[in-house]
């Protein structure tokens, strides 16, 4: 009965493309995170739950009879003003303060929302159905939902965009000199300001669409946020920042993981499992970067 | 010197003015029986509070209309403090410790939910203050020896052992092999304990046996391990996100299994949410409208969710039904008692026998309900799926439509 995993082949098949797809998904929200800490040095605690208001509106499009796929377009919008409020508001107070104070501030915001889309939307569990079918591989021994291809799908191609867009585009190059050195690129007339602003709010967009796929995938419920914060802190933690492959990598590598966990410690474990890892991390980094030291001395 | 004074007279002021405010809200004032309730109406119960609310107040609006309660050849009405817990345990335990001590209730309803009804007995028990709860199943409530603890609804493990025996006569009277996946709370996992029971007692087999974390929201491992093995019962508990979820991904990933048992399904909406794909899906329920139970207050089943219909303008769950019959155990003890004695009260709560609209109901020692089965309703929806009902289909004796076994594959859906 015990690792059933090793026993049925196809099993491991389908731990793996389930990892996989869900994996791609993480790695959307961790790039969002990514790029706000490596620009504007805060780690963002209310993540989870900008994802989780995405997945409202996308809901909540649903519930007026628009299909909820084109959630994925609209919430990034409503999103991106949210996260320019939210950091014209709050952010831009702590923006230049140590780490601490970033994190209380944005554990603040985190609990606010919570609390908000709980009064506003109410505590029960909801999902959006998209009527996406499923792809049946191998005699229907591996099955994919189509709204999980669609998922990961939807979150490359806002990936790729954002790349691209980070290379070509003035705001983009502007984002990457005040990540470099935001003191040389106001002295060179960029305005920082402007920049941090659009950053927390390409950020929050990027959790809008993250949230709206998760709509359509999983289900959301206001207390739901806090996972998929730990999740992307995770993954950044892994790939450290400004490393665009690495994210995506360590994102399916995550999502494979808690597939794997899940066969073999038992689904009680998978998301301990992932702090457990988020640990070991931690530790094993310390221990290289002393070993580190030690060699330079 | 002076602000001494002004120190003192305000003191005083504020003295005076609790001395009155407590008077004035002891249990029974004039013509009214002051009952407190800590509820949720904020927080992750609050759409369930809410329905524990509506009940409650449902049954004072008609118990009040309808001459009320009388004790000693006098007509009382009822009334209700209710705080709002914020679904938090520790909230709801100094919520009641200031119904009691501070507001001087002296009779308590019980919150939605097991966890916060184990906050708030060691309260009324410390105190000795009766409490007629309607929403906390968990079967560690019952084994603490409380005494002034009644709960109008049957126990959690109660809630799907039915399903078991129900595929095991299907199998010819056979063992089953059981697959089962749990969310890990008090409630759900008294629902395991149920489930384990039943197995051992039929010689059942449970070859899948999943904890599912609070936080998650995707079932996708347990249920492609349900494919791979094949069990002949599917049994899945995690509040209306466990049955959400698994109605989604069970249809998604074309999980065939002869029968599918769950809680959670009306509180879930789910053949509202999933409409077609909700079908075939067995549900525990304390309590279903078409049941025959009667009472002179409400009439009977389908009497009740049509006035609750037409006060709050949705169909009654059947955490409002059961709230709604705590008042009327609560009526029946008063009378019976005569007195507004906190332990005669309690004693003449042990004793209640009686029908309501919502089911028999006499307390154990423990103070669960034992007159009570549980009902097993079942999905059906019509050809093209745009109406899904909820038909009772077991135990037999309130079945309204037959039990539809085994669940036909996705294949011929």
């Amino acid at each position: 009965m015990d690792f059933l995993i090793f026993q049925v082949p196809m099993l491991t098949l389908q731990a793996t493309l389930d990892g996989i797809l869900l994996g791609i998904l993480f790695a959307l929200i961790a790039y969002g995170m990514a790029l706000q800490w490596g620009v504007m040095n805060i780690i963002n605690i209310a993540q989870g739950d900008l994802v989780i208001l995405g997945g409202y509106i996308a809901y909540f499009m649903y519930l007026w009879g628009i299909h909820p796929a084109w959630g994925v377009i609209v919430s990034p919008f409503i999103m991106y003003f949210v996260g320019v409020g939210i950091y014209k508001l709050v952010i831009n107070k702590v923006v230049d303060r140590d780490l601490f104070i970033s994190i209380l501030a944005t554990f603040g915001i985190s609990i606010l929302f919570m609390q908000l889309m709980n009064f506003a939307f109410g505590a029960d569990v909801v999902l959006a159905n998209s009527g996406y079918g499923t792809t049946m591989l191998f005699d229907n021994s591996v099955t994919l939902p189509n709204s999980k291809i669609f998922s990961a799908f939807i979150s490359i191609v806002f990936a790729i965009g954002l790349v691209v867009y980070m290379k070509k585009s003035k705001l983009g190059r502007a984002i990457r000199a005040t990540a470099q050195n935001a003191r040389a690129a106001k002295i060179l007339g960029v305005d920082t300001e402007k920049v941090y602003a659009a950053t927390f709010g390409i950020n929050a967009a990027l959790c809008g669409v993250a949230g709206a796929l998760i709509s359509i995938t999983f289900t959301i419920h206001p207390y739901m946020g806090l996972p998929y914060t730990i999740r992307s802190f995770m993954i950044v933690i892994v790939a450290g920042l400004g490393n665009l492959p690495g994210v995506a990598m360590s994102g399916m590598g995550l999502g494979v993981f808690e597939e794997f966990a899940d066969y073999i410690l038992g689904t009680e474990f998978r998301i301990g499992s992932v702090f457990l890892l988020l640990v070991l991390i931690l530790v094993y980094r310390r221990f290289k970067l002393s070993r580190k030291r030690e060699y330079l001395k | 010197m002076k602000i001494n004074k002004i120190i003192l007279s305000f003191i005083s002021a504020i003295a005076l003015l609790l001395s009155t405010s407590v008077t004035s809200f002891a249990k029974v004032v004039g013509d009214k029986i002051v009952l407190g309730s800590a509820i949720s109406l904020t927080g992750k119960y609050s759409s369930n509070g809410v329905h524990t609310q509506n009940g409650y107040n449902m049954a004072v609006d008609r118990i009040n209309s309808m001459g009320g309660v009388k004790v000693g050849g006098k007509t009382y009405k009822f009334e209700i403090i209710y705080y709002d817990d914020e679904s938090n345990p520790k909230r709801a335990a100094q919520l009641a410790e200031r119904l009691i001590s501070q507001d001087g209730v002296e009779f308590m309803l019980g919150p939605y939910s097991s966890g916060l009804t184990k906050a708030i007995a060691p309260v009324t028990e410390k105190y000795g203050v009766p409490m007629v709860e309607a929403n906390g199943a968990s079967r560690s409530l019952f084994t603490k020896g409380y005494k002034y603890l009644f709960a109008v609804l049957a126990p959690a493990n109660l809630y799907l052992d039915v399903a078991i025996d129900l595929a095991v006569e299907k199998n010819g009277g056979k063992p089953v092999k059981i697959a089962q996946a749990f969310e890990q709370d008090a409630f759900s996992q008294d629902v395991r304990l149920g489930i384990l029971e039943a197995a051992e007692r039929t010689g059942s087999k449970i070859i899948i046996d999943d904890k599912l974390p609070k936080e998650l929201n995707d079932m996708a491992a347990t249920l492609a391990k349900v494919k791979a093995v094949k069990p002949d019962v599917l049994v899945v508990s995690g509040h209306t996100k466990g049955a959400l979820t698994a109605i989604r991904q069970i249809a998604e990933m074309k999980v065939d299994v002869p029968m599918l048992a769950m809680t959670h399904c009306d509180a879930a909406k789910l053949s509202k949410q999933h409409g077609k794909n909700s079908e075939y899906a067995l549900c525990a329920s304390q309590w279903h409208k078409t049941l025959s139970y009667k009472d002179k207050f409400f009439g009977n089943g389908m009497k009740y969710a049509a006035d609750f219909e037409k006060e709050f303008k949705y169909d009654p769950p059947y955490q409002a039904a059961e709230s709604s019959a705590a008042l009327l155990v609560f009526k029946d003890a008063f009378e019976r008692a005569n007195s507004f004695d906190k332990k005669k009260v309690r004693d003449a709560l042990a004793a209640t026998n009686m029908q309501t609209f919502y089911g028999n109901i006499k307390f154990a020692a423990g103070g669960q309900n034992v007159d009570k089965p549980m009902v097993l309703f079942q999905v059906m929806c019509n050809a093209d799926g745009s109406k899904c009902e909820n038909k009772v289909v077991a135990p037999t004796k309130w079945a309204s439509a037959k039990l539809i076994h085994p669940i036909p594959s996705w294949s011929e859906r």
